[in-house]
């Protein structure tokens, strides 16, 4: 089942295009990556599926209920962590907790108000009001406020931005275990690696256009990027294997060169040329492509 | 729209719950202001004015000033609930949520009358030990009270939504709540103004609603009840029908 239906969303702010026309179609149980720069339009396609903002055009469901026409029911299945850090100065952790869940009609909700406090660590800071809380405080209830009513589908909006590793962990590990219940989980971030290390499909955003949509495996796979980093003590690269020269650098002792290779298999390949040439080699680091490289590499060509 | 849903049950208890925090400021004061009210304009004008006959300028005044309490403490608490809200963020705890328009408006509004109630009950308390009143009327009483509190509180809502900074909440209350309030006869009646501003004083909808509230008092009033009321209910009906729309059109609240 669809978890995330997007159609042809477009959304304008006077002359500037937010969003050009996205589609999307997210499945029940991924993890999800939305990657991009600041203004790619990330924030406003979440906020579009949360309902905080109209499209100018095109349509998005949760759980096939339109967020528009059939709003209510929408919204019970989603949890959005919001990128602001907001709070309510008048209560505490807890009220807020159990306010919030009210909201969704979930009375006597304290077992699993008191188990999402639990795994995010806030349980000694339940009756504390919500001004008294340090910012990574703030942002664990923020997160606890959208899981709150156990929505199939969370959306986080940048949820480790400026926060410790502590949280960072005790975050990753809570949604991580939500993922494989079967919640549905979005991720927005610029921790690249954070997104690389938990999303199982990411799709990027320049400029309110997707430039981007694959799974982690087949997008870094994509990028001819592993590289095969020689330092050579005595001798040179053969004439051949220059083609494959991404980046000539000086080394102390002699030259180093990074190789660009597709497949394992082709540096034993490079291995047997230089042996053959008579070079000999100082030293050798094979490095694997990131999402990092894929990402920078999108977003200055467009493509990979 | 569901007035039993948890949802919209959480709402209105969240919106009371936010003012009683904060009750000296809220409670309290409002309470202090209209003793200081009636202790300085009763001092200095009793005996000197003649209002109805048979009741004196400080038992005239006490239900104009419990209904002035009313109206102004049910416009602040749905327009400064919502300013803050919008202005700090947290606002969005609310958007995100299933509750329908008629849910929101309706919890703004309860718990904004809820407010205008229980300090024009307050007023009432302290101010009732200076003169003696009588309730001729007291269904009502309770009618304008509480229709007074909706108009105000839905006020409050529409002017909540509007504003996206203090000032312009400020000056909608400044420019526009407080003269229609003072000029609305909670210090006089209308029948001691000039005919030109007698005429005036009835384009105003506030004075049909401190009137009908003392003819609850004293069977006394300037306008008959039944007009009065009829005129309050057609200004709160107009006024929840643009609020209902703003709050589906999502102005200034989902862009």
């Amino acid at each position: 089942m669809t978890a995330i239906q997007i159609s042809n969303v477009e959304k304008r702010y006077k002359s500037l295009q937010a969003l050009g026309g996205v589609s999307l179609a997210i499945e029940e149980g991924e993890f999800f990556g939305l990657l991009g720069p600041n203004g790619a339009g990330k924030t406003t396609l979440i906020s579009i599926i949360a309902g905080l903002i109209r499209p100018d055009a095109g349509s998005v469901k949760i759980h096939g209920h339109c967020v528009v026409s059939d709003f209510r029911e929408a919204r019970k299945k989603l949890g959005v962590v919001p990128q602001e850090l907001v709070f309510d100065p008048f209560f505490t952790v807890r009220e807020t907790l159990r306010l919030q869940s009210g909201y969704f009609g979930l009375k006597n909700n304290d077992a699993w108000i008191d188990e999402v406090m639990h795994n995010l660590d806030l349980t000694n800071k339940a009756d504390t009001n919500m001004r008294a809380l340090s910012g990574g405080m703030k942002r664990r209830v923020l997160v606890a406020q959208a899981l709150v009513h156990k929505p199939p589908v969370i959306v986080l909006d940048e949820p480790t931005a400026g926060v410790d590793v502590e949280l960072r962990q005790t975050l990753w590990k809570f949604i991580s275990r939500l993922n494989r219940e079967g919640h549905t989980v979005v991720l927005t971030t610029h921790y690249l690696e954070e997104a690389q290390a938990m999303c199982k499909r990411v799709a990027m955003l320049k400029l309110g256009q997707v430039v981007a949509l694959d799974s982690m495996a087949s997008l870094i796979r994509r990028i001819s990027g592993s590289q095969l980093i020689v330092n050579m003590k005595h001798g040179d690269l053969p004439e051949d294997l220059r083609a494959l020269v991404t980046h000539p650098e000086a080394s102390e002792h002699g030259k180093k060169y990074s190789l660009r290779i597709n497949e394992y298999a082709e540096v034993e390949q490079i291995l047997k040329r230089l042996r053959e040439s008579g070079a000999i080699i100082d030293e050798m680091q094979l490095q694997q492509a990131d999402l990092e490289d894929i990402f920078i590499q999108i977003m200055e060509k467009g493509t990979v | 729209m569901n007035f039993l849903s948890a949802g919209f049950r959480t709402l209105v208890y969240k919106e009371t719950l936010r003012f009683w925090k904060v009750a000296t400021q809220t409670i309290a004061a409002p309470i202090l202001t209209a003793m200081l009210y009636l202790l300085i304009f009763g001092h200095v004008l009793e005996g000197r004015v003649t209002v109805y006959q048979d009741v004196n300028y400080t038992s005239f005044l006490i239900p104009g000033l419990v209904m002035m309490s009313v109206l102004q403490n049910s416009f602040a608490n749905s327009s400064s609930s919502l300013i803050q809200s919008k202005i700090t963020g947290n606002l969005v705890f609310v958007l995100l949520t299933p509750l329908s328009h008629w849910e929101i408006f309706s919890a703004y509004v309860i718990a904004a009358m809820v407010r205008g109630i229980v300090v024009g009950l307050g007023v009432f308390l302290v101010t009732a030990w200076f003169a003696h009143l009588t309730f001729a009327a007291p269904l009502w009483i309770l009618v304008f009270a509480l229709l007074g509190a909706a108009i105000l509180g839905t006020m409050g809502l529409i002017a909540g939504i509007w504003a996206e900074k203090f000032d312009q909440l400020a000056a909608f209350q400044n420019f526009l709540i407080v003269p229609l309030t003072f000029l609305a006869g909670v210090f006089y009646s209308i029948h001691s103004l000039p005919p030109v501003w007698q005429a005036v004083s009835h384009l105003n909808p506030f004075f049909y609603m401190i009137d009908g509230f003392r003819y609850g008092f004293f069977g006394q009033s300037d306008v008959n009840p039944l007009v009065s009321v009829a005129i309050v209910a057609a200004f709160l009906v107009v006024l929840a029908f643009l609020a209902i729309r703003l709050l589906r059109s999502g102005y200034r609240l989902r862009h």
